[in-house]
């Protein structure tokens, strides 16, 4: 399976990076190298194998569906890169 | 006062208990050569201020006699740990002002046992990198440097190893008494070996991610960096206890760890995993290797070849796993809430720019990696495979653990290499992590400690691996080795 640079531009376009269109050619070779690298894999016989989701052996903890923190707005904002108020400003997302 | 940033952290915390000098002038002397080792880049921020006023508190506890136990020790922390009201921006341009307004959960403890925090430390970007040189803020420079032309290009800078490399420079150049690191693939037993400093990453979920900015969330974890095997021992017991904050966090007693080191590692059973002898490995690795199995039979360990036959498979299943889950994790970066933000066109190119801004080469390139591992079409051939890939390997390490107590290998396949000596090849960068990856595709603790050094002079460090919640063993063993090497050297300093 060989990335190319539509395929490159699709990816970036799904990660949310703007990548200029003159990157798009070595970023494909590179990542060519990597998935060719990572191939390797499909020599290990992995019929019938549980896959490993977690590393730890233990069901996720259940707690009480409770407020423990919050109403501290100041906080939620104090990194905000624009902000009116106590709300955050963000580009317009309905026309 | 360069003989206060000399001591131990376990002697440091003696001369503090007996009087014999006060948190305030122990931490001084610790500001003044954070200053004076700037040439390093080893912190991103330094916390004179706040460092001094822990310390007069610290002194306060003392004098009333409630003093914890790692009270008045002048400290180093990773930037991936939030720290109130402290700049944290994990060495990315994209959280490059952010000031958290909560603290972790692994740094919280260390202040409730009374720890001084010196600064913020320099890491690679998202702890994504092998050489600190995936940094914003620039790479990090070894204390170390090489004797002859030979091995590292004679007084050229060399890496610290990565992605904790200001942690472990700050630990070997005496300018804290031990540090945090965090370790996803390698990234704080790798840079322990660089530097001559001892690391170890305990089992997954003992010490909590809250409030550590997140990599891939199923193999990252936290640990110590410092100069001894007690040393790391005492820092470990304060870092780790469960913590309903982070729901993998485990439910099991942190014990006292420090008396495990000196403990008599007599009849235990010692692995030495024949996978783990690779091609092109330079000879005085595997030299130092046999060294190693040496001093352990000579303590009384029994040594035993086991096989853990999926190992070269777990670099690549670990390229599958990590950019995964760094895909997932670092979507919240959207420049909406926090973070930089560069304005767009319209809510997608606001991201977008925001996004390309504000991540690094590296990051970038691991974030398509995961992005095209699991999207449509593609997630059972890779995503799914390497989790299937990963569970083989946890088996390995079972299978072996039927038959051992703990494993003995080199931490890493060089010693510190150049600045700039493998930046362009993503692969041979990768390969750094080969004997250390697997430890965490499986959550076990493993731990590097200093062993020796190569002929231009430079540190080469041995890997312990232990069962699940055994870090007991491992730093039993970990003293055992370092009694038997009596690694004394340290960096000439230039800085």
């Amino acid at each position: 399976m060989t990335i190319d640079v539509a395929t490159v531009r699709k990816v970036a376009r799904l990660a949310r990076i703007a990548q200029p269109e003159e990157t798009l050619e070595k970023l494909a070779g590179e990542l060519n190298g990597i998935m060719a690298w990572i191939e390797q894999l499909n020599e290990v016989d992995t019929d019938g194998v549980e896959p490993m989701t977690s590393a730890v052996h233990m069901p996720a903890p259940m707690r009480e569906d409770l407020v423990t923190e919050g109403g501290d707005p100041e906080m939620v904002l104090s990194n905000a890169p624009k902000r009116a108020g106590a709300f955050f400003v963000v580009p317009k997302v309905i026309e | 006062m360069s003989a206060l940033t000399s001591l131990t952290l376990k002697s440091a915390m003696d001369g503090l208990a007996d009087k014999s000098f006060s948190s305030v002038e122990l931490t001084q002397a610790h500001v003044e050569a954070v200053e004076a080792a700037r040439g390093l880049n080893a912190f991103v921020l330094e916390t004179p201020d706040k460092a001094l006023a822990m310390a007069q508190a610290s002194d306060a506890r003392r004098a009333s006699g409630d003093a914890g136990p790692l009270d008045g020790a002048p400290l180093g922390i990773k930037d991936l740990f939030c720290t109130k009201g402290v700049r944290t921006t994990a060495a990315s341009k994209i959280i490059g002002d952010f000031v958290p307004t909560y603290e972790s959960t692994v740094t919280a403890n260390l202040w409730r046992d009374g720890a001084v925090m010196l600064g913020k430390l320099n890491m690679d970007q998202f702890a994504m990198g092998s050489s600190n040189e995936t940094s914003c803020w620039g790479p990090v420079v070894n204390p170390w440097r090489a004797r002859t032309a030979e091995g590292g290009g004679g007084n050229a800078p060399l890496t610290p190893g990565g992605s904790s490399g200001g942690s472990a420079s700050a630990v070997a150049a005496e300018l804290c008494l031990g540090a945090t690191a965090t370790d996803t693939g390698g990234s704080i037993r790798q840079p322990a070996a660089f530097t001559g400093t001892v690391g170890i990453k305990p089992t997954y979920g003992r010490c909590s991610r809250w409030g550590v900015v997140a990599f891939a969330s199923s193999l990252d974890q936290a640990g110590p960096m410092a100069r001894t095997v007690e040393d790391a021992a005492m820092l470990l017991t304060s870092m780790c206890g469960y913590d309903p904050k982070d729901s993998t966090s485990l439910n099991v007693e942190t014990p006292d760890f420090a008396p495990f080191v000196g403990k008599s590692v007599k009849g235990l059973r010692i692995g030495i995993p024949k996978e783990y002898r690779v091609d092109n490995m330079p000879a005085e690795i595997d030299a130092l290797w046999e060294q190693g199995i040496a001093w352990l039979k000579e303590a009384g360990c029994e040594i035993v070849e086991v096989s853990l036959p999926h190992t070269k498979y777990a670099l690549p299943a670990y390229y599958i796993v990590a950019p995964a889950e760094a895909s997932s994790n670092l979507a919240r970066y959207d420049g909406m809430r926090y973070g930089l933000r560069v304005e767009g066109a319209n809510l997608t190119d606001t991201y977008e720019k925001s996004r390309a801004a504000g991540f690094g080469t590296e990051v970038k390139r691991r974030i398509m990696i995961g992005t095209y591992v699991l999207s449509a079409g593609y997630y059972d051939a890779y995503y799914l495979k390497a989790l299937k890939v990963r569970r083989r390997i946890a088996d390995d390490f079972d299978q072996a653990f039927e038959r051992v107590d703990a494993l003995l290998t080199p931490t890493a396949p060089s010693a510190a290499f150049g600045l700039g000596d493998k930046s362009d090849d993503p692969v041979a960068m990768y390969l750094n992590d080969i004997f250390t990856v697997t430890v965490n595709l499986a959550g076990l603790p493993g731990m590097s400690v200093p062993a020796g050094l190569d002929a231009a002079g430079l540190p080469l460090g041995l890997q312990l691996i232990g069962r699940a919640l055994d870090e007991g063993t491992l730093l039993s063993l970990g003293g055992a080795l370092e009694k038997a090497a009596d690694f004394r050297a340290k960096p000439q300093k230039w800085w």
